[in-house]
């Protein structure tokens, strides 16, 4: 049976210009990121560092989430917890409520993505604008992002420009990238003027000072959670910190690692609503932090890796496979390398187990990854896992749901006959005979590439006709 | 609901035994990057700092304590503003404001922002602030809006003039927030790092310049 992520990849494979625009970004992303990082010392320690970092806030996650919470509700921000991604909606919705508020304004924010926060909003009649102008673009186009930093980069300016020449038929035709970029100004600016609850992601969240932290180049962070009078921040459990020393390390590899820049444009620490006095900034800000499986990922010591993951997208801008299939074949909210290691143990082995499949395994992902999460072995534990007949010692959603009677059966087969030498070198001596009759199609195997062909004599005999003495 | 969220998600992290760190996370690293440390005497900050700033299109003026409300004059009629954003209770805004008839009309944020948000959001030229400090590595303004210079200062006009004292440019982010003692003094409800103008590359990785905040940034360093 085919499954829908094998059918849309099929179709993305089809696509020539989404593939032109992925591998010119790729490439381009690729040599800004090794441009930053000259000496190759210091990116290694850098990397060790910020490895050391989150696998310290990880190793203490539940009493720093108690003390930024406690830091946070001490300067006056509101703090909400979610386990699933319904509860998050509805904490979100119950602000917009109490607000009478009709639309909202949202930064760029992966974990409102997750929560299908747009959707939820717009089915009970209310506006979930995105302000971040690659969000933007598609957003007009009712896409999801194909990155988790660069959602638009599927596109390109061409159809871009025929895509707001559609949606604003009174503003001329233009393929200028800042005339385009001028317009989407124009039209989100009288949005952040009129708005009045704002939304944000969060990148690093700091427990000694209650500090969130927004990553951005745009000004969309700073508005959305400056100009409306109610700022409400969406993020995973994971993204805390200890100190606001560990803040610069990871700031500085994560602008390096993801864009290739040596900062971005704003960092935004953001402590607490408008205090009396001051004329402007959120009357409320409100924190929601959301568990969705993390907690679950947490317990396995193995798999708790993940969670180190700052979301600079390297893993992404690297993955071979990423840059050929493209972003939405995944069918996921995250993509890439990262994307195959957090949705299948989000959603479980049995809905997006296949991920773990797609890749060859080349570490590209973990050699760039700043925070040294090991993915190919966390591909490698899911695949396991996926396939496990006890599954008595393990927590991952899913597991042993892929495993299939006749895959058992074949690898049963094949560890019985490889550990009975009589049996085994019958089967590959009959084989070697009867070569010829070997069939030369083995279904996705053939379509690329020649079926194997066995060798004129078995390995053993070849070794007997050298003289060998195996023993 | 959130109370029994919490009560789950803290139960369940608590469940698990502690994680022992894959490395040890040893403190004299902290907030040194990759164990890196510079020793750049202020000429080479200087100079670092102003290679940054012009890379990402800032314009950078070098001024002494005499000559900055001239670059800043000239820099207000070298771009034809209106008007100007100045706070009149801060050390330099006082210096702006006492010279009036030098600058083009001198607005003041001394109401709050539902007042006047119209006018803010589509009337307002530019605005001077004066700045924390900055990162020389990075070529970074730290800004810490206040009662006098608001959140919105930096960010809504299309032109944002900052000041910079080249006594308060520090090497690193980490060296600023160490020797400014960030954690000591408490973080005020809003801190910012500004390296440049508002920018994106979200279309076909072009780089445009004036997406949602300031499409200009001046710096004058004294």
């Amino acid at each position: 049976m085919t499954s829908t992520f094998r059918t849309t990849v099929r179709t993305n494979l089809a696509k020539p210009e989404v593939r032109a625009n992925f591998y010119r970004a790729m490439d381009g992303l690729m040599t800004r990121r090794l441009d930053q990082f000259p000496d190759k010392a210091e990116l290694e320690r850098l990397r060790t560092q910020s490895m050391a970092i989150r696998a310290n806030a990880l190793s203490k996650l539940p009493e720093l989430l108690e003390t930024l919470e406690a830091n946070l509700t001490r300067n006056g921000i509101q703090v909400h917890w979610a386990e699933t991604t319904d509860q998050a909606n509805q904490i979100v919705l119950s602000i917009l409520q109490k607000h009478n508020a009709k639309s909202i304004i949202k930064g760029k924010s992966m974990v409102s993505e997750e929560m299908g926060l747009n959707h939820f909003l717009e089915a009970l009649g209310i506006e979930a604008l995105e302000s971040d102008l690659g969000e933007f673009i598609i957003q007009l186009d009712h896409e999801a992002p194909s990155h988790i930093i660069m959602p638009a980069i599927h596109k390109n300016r061409i159809q871009i420009a025929k895509l707001f020449h559609e949606k604003f038929p009174d503003i001329p035709y233009t393929e200028d990238v800042d005339e385009l970029t001028q317009m989407a100004r124009r039209i989100l600016r009288d949005k952040f003027y009129a708005t009045t609850v704002g939304l944000s992601g969060v990148n690093f969240m700091v427990a000694e000072t209650g500090t969130l932290c927004l990553v951005e180049n745009e000004g969309n962070g700073r508005m959305s959670t400056t100009a409306p009078s109610v700022h409400i921040a969406v993020t995973g459990i994971e993204k805390v910190v200890e100190s606001l020393s560990d803040v610069p390390p990871l700031l500085s590899i994560l602008t390096r690692s993801a864009t290739g820049q040596p900062i971005t444009t704003y960092f935004n620490m953001i402590s607490g609503p408008r205090k009396p006095g001051e004329k402007d900034g959120p009357e409320e800000v409100h924190l929601v932090l959301l568990d969705n499986g993390r907690s679950n990922i947490y317990s396995d010591p193995e798999l708790l890796a993940t969670l180190r993951c700052i979301r600079c997208g390297a893993c992404i801008n690297h993955c071979p496979v990423y840059v050929r299939i493209g972003g939405h074949s995944y069918g996921t909210v995250y993509p890439g390398p990262i994307g195959s290691i957090l949705e299948p143990q989000k959603a479980g082995l049995d809905v997006h187990g296949e991920l773990a499949q797609a890749s060859t395994l080349c570490g590209a992902c973990s050699e760039v990854c700043p925070v040294r999460i090991p993915i190919p072995s966390i591909l490698n534990r899911l695949r396991y896992d996926g396939v496990r007949r006890d599954t008595a010692n393990t927590n991952t959603v899913g597991s042993g749901k892929r495993r299939t009677l006749s895959e058992a059966a074949t690898w049963k087969t094949w560890a019985w006959a490889a550990t009975h030498p009589t049996i085994y070198h019958a089967g590959s001596s009959l084989a070697t005979h009867f070569k010829g009759m070997l069939p030369t199609n083995l279904g996705a195997w053939t379509t690329v590439r020649s079926a194997p062909k066995l060798a004129e004599s078995t390995l053993h005999q070849q070794v007997k006709n050298l003289g060998v003495d195996h023993e | 609901m959130s109370n029994t969220a919490r009560a789950n998600i803290l139960a369940r992290l608590k469940e698990t035994p502690p994680q022992p760190s894959h490395t040890s996370y040893s403190s004299p690293d902290k907030g040194r990057l990759g164990g890196v440390s510079y020793d750049w005497d202020t000429a080479e900050r200087v100079r670092r700092f102003t290679e940054r700033m012009v890379a990402v299109r800032a314009e950078v003026h070098h001024a002494t304590a005499e000559t900055w409300l001239d670059v800043v004059s000239q820099v207000c009629a070298a771009k034809g503003l209106n008007n100007l954003l100045v706070s009149p209770e801060t050390v330099l805004g006082k210096q702006i404001h006492a010279q009036a008839d030098r600058f083009p009309t001198l607005k003041t944020y001394d109401q709050p922002i539902e007042s006047w948000k119209q006018e803010m959001f589509y009337g307002i030229d530019a605005a001077f602030t004066g700045t924390y400090g900055g990162i020389a590595e990075t070529g970074t303004l730290i800004v810490m809006p206040s009662v006098d210079e608001p959140r919105l200062m930096s960010l809504v006009p299309p032109v944002h003039i900052a000041l910079l004292e080249v006594n308060k440019l520090y090497t690193t982010f980490a060296e600023a927030v160490q020797a400014q003692g960030w954690v000591q003094m408490g973080m005020p409800t809003n801190a910012l790092l500004i390296s440049g103008p508002s920018k994106s590359a979200d279309i076909e990785q072009t780089l445009a310049y004036g997406v949602h905040g300031p499409k200009e940034l001046v710096v004058v360093l004294v």
